[in-house]
């Protein structure tokens, strides 16, 4: 798996780009993430990564869309807002977590 | 160390387009059509979904909380977790369908897969379209007020097959 340079760190990533180590993400490199795919980081956009971080640590997998709205309390229309067209993979993405496996 | 890796999101406006036409009212088939239509929309799929014939009872207000699962004629079907069949023949007793469907029903909740009515409601709120079929609404005389408020409209199968162009097409 590739190794990359992110916000001054190395990390581990897969061949996506992904990150495939939980612990080693932090703020910074969140934020270097999102300016990669141009979404500029807001409360709210914070609000629903930091729950995707939480709920990882938990449950062992990351949220879906679904998850996000009936467990994290962000409706489905705000996250489109929010991560315009590919919500789910692209909070994923930032929040240094793999792609949901739910289909739903 | 490797140059840096961005994932590959897709522009911002792709053009494709997904039809997903919705024909059964059955529990078990009105799911497939919801799954693919909400996972099309998590991709940045632009998606249109239209109901017909017994795909109607799933915008209907007084039908779309009571679809049902029944196993007669599913030789498919077998116990959850077991390679175990219940012959045809014993599918029709009574309160078979009642028993099947709520067994249906709670193994699609304990996947955290909503209702139908739900699922409807995050794929609206995902961007997607709802449009009903002119002929289905004739025959069952029901009207705009009868059917979720989210319905864009009654139309023709010419009129959804004009405003799909382009799109890939589904018929479930």
């Amino acid at each position: 798996m590739p190794v990359i340079r992110i916000a001054e760190k190395p990390v581990n990533v897969n061949e996506e780009g992904f990150m495939t180590q939980y612990d080693e993400w932090n703020e910074e490199i969140a934020k270097e993430l999102a300016a990669q795919i141009e979404i500029p980081l807001t409360e709210e956009h914070w609000k629903i990564i930091k729950f995707l971080r939480e709920d990882f640590k938990v449950q062992g997998e990351t949220a879906t869309s679904r998850r996000v709205q009936t467990v994290g309390g962000v409706p489905v229309k705000e996250q489109f807002a929010l991560f315009p067209k590919k919500p789910a993979k692209k909070m994923a993405y930032i929040a240094g977590l793999p792609k949901p496996k739910g289909c739903v | 160390m490797t140059p840096s890796i961005v994932p590959n999101f897709g522009s911002e406006s792709t053009d494709r387009k997904l039809a997903i036409i919705c024909s059964k009212g059955n529990l078990d088939m009105a799911y497939p059509g919801l799954i693919l239509a909400n996972a099309a929309l998590g991709e940045g799929v632009e998606t249109m979904l239209f109901f017909t014939f017994w795909g109607f009872d799933m915008i209907t207000k007084s039908r779309m909380n009571d679809l049902q699962f029944s196993p007669a004629g599913n030789t498919a079907m077998h116990l959850p977790g077991h390679n175990m069949h219940i012959p045809q023949s014993m599918m029709p007793a009574p309160g078979m369908t009642a028993v099947a469907t709520h067994m249906l029903k709670k193994q699609i909740a304990d996947l955290d897969v909503p209702e139908v009515p739900d699922f409807l409601d995050q794929i609206v709120a995902a961007g997607g379209h709802l449009w009903a079929c002119r002929m289905s609404a004739d025959m069952n005389k029901l009207e705009m007020n009868d059917l979720r408020d989210d319905v864009e409209g009654i139309i023709s199968a010419s009129d959804f097959i004009e405003m799909t162009e382009g799109a890939q097409l589904l018929f479930i």
